[in-house]
């Protein structure tokens, strides 16, 4: 909502007044644009389909060795006015940030640029098969070769793994290249230490590499406490895993004294991305002394979320374990573009740890990506991370007095502003203020995470929010509070203007039914 | 600096406010020596939406679309015809630019998308539970092999010969650090897939699961329900894997004939070739028992407060950010928005045109087999395929990839590619046809094979 409402207009009466039930009701079910829509597998049919093709000649033979089909699937179709017409009603459900401000923290949800979009499906990109020579691919290659070039300017770090498809598998990719490389020294260690603070796919991806997990300890001002963490190192130690800015929005300070101890215990270094776009063009994290690092092109660098994906998470290597990246990866010669893998990586790089998927990664997102890192260029991204710390310490200052802010007198808070639930009233809870944000025509901010904070509520507004929908934003959000610090539980209704009101998510667990028309799972 | 709507009033205004004299001094936590003080060095300075659509476009205009040309491209990657309206749809902004719907309450349209999705995948592979999307086929593949360890607590994968080699690799990879045994070998170059051998295989040792992809990389169709049977008789799971989900409205699919995960790439439908990604990771398993140990995430039918129909996210505490190091994957974000794509495809096909869409893949195919096998030096190897075979020529197909691509003709993937270790497979092209090949492309192939081969 980039148009936030100049004129002071409110509601009449505030969300929880007005149940919906009192609200007319209609034959169909529809209110004017919210519009009810079915299943396919209730409006569709098996003999409908939205395509023409030729007739399939019943009597023509088959070479498919004896495994024809022939029970039906039970697939319906629809006609291409019903099925333009049944995902356009879905989609007027959804919340999107093209409707409005998205303060998911760690999530970084900003404007997806329709240019990257545009680039992104021109034939030469979206037409070309990963197989085919690179006699005619190499505009594909030159593009991955160049965004991983800059990825490694902004990063200062010496190589650049492209392939990994999202953030997750990035992790994946540093830690089987941290492992590999002290395989090779001659013993893998044992355990990887994460704070408590750290992202979930942390510690799960320690453990899918095959390493044990323990905490890092904490300072009360939200940072490693590095004291503590010299403490626990030892031959034990393969790695530490820490996000940084950190999952409380803040700097850690001691980041290259934590490196230090990390490495002369003979541990490395991964740091977590995730909150790389609070610092791009700004800090460089290779200077930091950082071993491997994945970046979440859909964070930083703006590629669509897509409603869970798909991500991509190119990971930076220090020098360290460069020898150790896994294949493809793309070399330039002269003038000319390389891919090198399995068929030709051979001698010049025999530690390769292996590979992590089929192809050379997530093409349609370094297309996206590499325009976007054009389009604003090094001046560019330095007031992206300017703008997205500036808006976030706008909103920590302006609710900081009616919402706890644990680590207010930390410092200026990074790219997201983090609060707790201390000072609500009894019985109300960080869920229901999040789903009054909803009624107030907001997404709600991360919820309790990091996990450090009682009730968290991560708000991360962004570089790509103006004052006036910040200035709405926090208008709502400091009444929303005081609601729920002063016991009002009609908190609890919320939300009351959504497509739902709240969803039974135990039900949902308890008797699951996860396809259409299934016998519920005992 | 298009896409910063501040301007330097508010910038100045919102510093006052906060009460910092700079956006610099936000950064006073970061020590001096790690900041840098002016734009980074290295990097082109902002451009115009113009000048950065005219760089990109140059370089676009240097890769050769398989549109453009006779193309027989395939190996994992196959190019359909994609209905306009599936990307008008996936262009709508909300849901583009919507985030993982964990706010189920304003992500109604995602998340019904997803439990539609959800149950057409399971449908086509013959499965009771399908997940909301992984990655790819092949980080789907080595979840499933993770997934068969827990549930039998064994920790030996068998690869039947047809699995495709980045699958293998991936697989191989992954296994390297868990600790878990693969199995594999490369493929002969004959019309039998070697069941009977796997069989023996499977009988000799005791897997947590056999792992065979249908159609296999040579296109072959292997005997899914005696491989089942030996794999159900030796305690474990057979895993199948498919990379061409058209294939399925022709061929029996996998749950019917027993396998008891069923993976695969879902490409083929709606998502374009996108020089290898972002592809679409399916997950089903045949036994509902199973679900607790998949991987990902899984969309359920609820209700709301007022007993309204509504669907959420569920059964999340297999996953890593409840679980954490216990969760059953890492995996967090999937591949949603391509998931959207595979699903309004299919609701644009329904049945009937699956049908229609596989029989017309399966007829051109078979009419380029007989043209190509009546190319001298050229012999096709299958007996029974889909819609893509494998042709074997004297020396190494690579060369021939290369030169017939500087005359416009993709002429497939090479088996020297796919398998440089194996010389024996040097001979070996693995030919795609699809309802986007015409007979004069297929002419045109077999006229450019014939001259290099002359």
């Amino acid at each position: 909502m980039n148009a936030p409402n100049k004129s002071g207009w409110k509601p009449e009466s505030p969300a929880g007044d007005r149940p919906r039930d009192d609200a007319a009701t209609t034959t169909t079910g529809n209110r004017a644009l919210m519009l009810e829509e079915a299943l396919i597998f209730e409006i569709g049919t098996n003999d409908t389909t939205g395509v023409d093709l030729p007739e399939p000649d019943a009597n023509a033979a088959n070479r498919l060795g004896g495994m024809e089909r022939v029970e039906a699937i039970n697939l319906p179709g629809l006609s291409e006015p019903e099925t333009v017409r049944h995902y356009t009603r879905l989609s007027r459900q959804n919340y999107a940030i093209d409707l409005g401000l998205f303060p998911l923290g760690s999530c970084t949800m900003k404007h997806n640029p329709r240019l990257n979009e545009k680039v992104a499906r021109l034939p030469g990109f979206i037409d070309l098969h990963p197989m085919a020579p690179s006699s005619v691919t190499q505009g594909a290659l030159e593009v991955i070769y160049q965004l991983g070039e800059w990825l490694k300017t902004l990063t200062g770090m010496a190589a650049v793994s492209m392939s990994p498809k999202a953030g997750a598998h990035g992790e994946l990719c540093g830690i089987l290249a941290i492992r590999a490389a002290l395989e090779a020294r001659g013993n893998a260690r044992r355990v990887v230490l994460c704070p408590e603070s750290a992202h979930g796919t942390n510690p799960a991806t320690a453990a899918f590499a095959g390493y044990e997990v323990e905490d890092i300890p904490a300072t009360p001002e939200g940072r490693v406490d590095l004291e503590a963490l010299k403490k626990r190192l030892g031959p034990d130690i393969a790695a530490v895993m820490i996000t940084n800015p950190n999952t409380c929005g803040l700097f850690e300070r001691q980041f290259r004294e934590i490196a230090d101890a990390v490495h002369d215990a003979g541990g490395l270094v991964y740091c977590d991305g995730a909150n790389f776009n609070a610092i791009v063009g700004r800090v460089r994290p290779g200077d930091l002394g950082v071993d491997a690092m994945h970046i979440n092109l859909h964070k930083t660098f703006s590629t669509p979320h897509g409603g869970g994906g798909p991500g991509s998470g190119p990971v930076v290597f220090s020098e360290t374990l460069a020898p150790f990246a896994p294949l493809p990866f793309v070399e330039k010669h002269g003038d000319r573009f390389e891919l090198v893998e399995e068929e030709n990586a051979g001698e010049h790089h025999a530690s390769t740890f292996g590979r992590m998927t089929a192809f050379h990664g997530q093409m349609g997102m370094f297309t996206r990506a590499l325009t976007y890192i054009l389009s604003h260029g090094a001046d560019g991204l330095a007031q992206v991370s300017g703008d997205a710390v500036l808006n976030a310490n706008y909103i920590l200052r302006a609710c900081e007095d009616v919402l706890f802010a644990p680590y207010a007198d930390s410092g200026p808070c990074m790219h997201e502003a983090l609060f707790g639930d201390r000072d609500f009233a009894e019985g109300l809870s960080t869920l229901d203020l999040a789903k009054g944000l909803i009624d107030e025509g907001f997404h709600p901010m991360t919820m309790y995470f990091p996990l450090v904070v009682h009730g968290a509520m991560l708000v991360e507004p962004t570089e790509t929010e103006s004052k006036a929908a910040l200035d709405q934003f926090i208008t709502a959000l400091r009444s929303l509070a005081e609601r729920a610090n002063g016991g009002d539980m009609t908190l609890k209704d919320a939300p009351v203007y959504a497509p739902l009101r709240r969803l039974d998510e135990t039900q949902a667990a308890r008797k699951p039914v996860l396809a259409w028309n299934d016998p519920n799972l005992t | 600096m298009r896409y910063l709507p501040l301007t330097d009033a508010d910038r100045a205004d919102m510093l006052e406010a906060i009460g910092a004299p700079s956006i610099e001094a936000l950064f006073s936590d970061v020590p001096d020596a790690a900041r840098l003080d002016g734009p980074i060095h290295g990097l082109p300075m902002h451009a115009s939406e113009m000048a950065v659509e005219r760089h990109m476009a140059a370089l676009a205009a240097k890769n050769l679309p398989a549109g453009s040309v006779p193309s027989f491209c395939g190996a994992g990657a196959y190019r359909h015809h994609v209905p306009a309206s599936v990307d008008h749809i996936i262009q709508r902004g909300e849901f583009l630019t919507a985030y993982t719907p964990y706010q189920p309450e304003i992500a109604q349209g995602t998340l019904q998308m997803l439990f539609e999705f959800q149950t057409q995948v399971a449908r086509l592979y013959g499965c009771a539970v399908a997940n909301a999307s992984m990655y790819d086929g092949s980080t789907a593949c080595w979840e499933a092999i993770s997934m068969a360890g827990r549930i039998t607590r064994r920790n030996l994968a068998i690869l039947h010969e047809g699995l495709h080699p980045h699958y293998v690799a991936t697989v191989r990879t992954m296994a390297k650090f868990t600790g878990d045994s693969i199995a594999d070998r490369a493929p002969t170059l004959s019309a039998d897939c070697g069941t009977a051998a796997l069989i023996e295989e499977i009988e000799a040792n005791e897997p947590s699961c056999v792992v065979v992809q249908y159609p296999d990389i040579l296109g072959r169709l292997p005997d899914l329900k005696a491989i089942a049977a030996a794999t159900r008789a030796a305690g474990a799971l057979l895993i199948a894997v498919n990379t061409e989900p058209v294939a399925l409205g022709a061929i029996r699919s996998p749950g019917e004939l027993g396998a008891d995960i069923v993976v695969g790439e879902g490409q083929a439908l709606g998502v374009g070739l996108q020089f290898g990604g972002p592809y679409l990771g399916l997950f089903a398993v045949r036994d509902p028992k199973h679900v607790r140990q998949m991987p990902g995430r899984l969309c359920g039918e609820t209700v709301d407060a007022e007993g309204k129909r509504g669907f959420v996210l569920t059964l999340s505490t297999r996953e890593q950010h409840i679980r954490r190091e216990k969760a059953t994957s890492n995996i967090c974000t999937n591949s949603g928005l391509c998931a959207l794509a595979f699903s309004v495809h299919m609701t644009l096909l329904g049945e009937k045109g699956l049908w229609a869409l596989a029989a017309e893949n399966h007829r051109l195919a078979c009419l380029a087999a007989d043209r190509l096998a009546r190319v001298p030096g050229v012999s096709v190897l299958n007996d029974s395929f889909f819609n893509e075979f494998t042709v074997t020529i004297d020396g190494d197909a690579r060369g021939v990839v290369r030169d017939l691509a500087e005359k416009n003709i993709l002429a497939g993937v090479s088996l020297g590619r796919l398998f440089p270790m194996e010389d024996h497979l040097s001979g070996g092209l693995v030919v795609a046809v699809t309802e986007t090949t015409t007979e004069d492309d297929i002419d045109a192939l077999c006229a450019a094979l014939k001259e290099a081969l002359a």
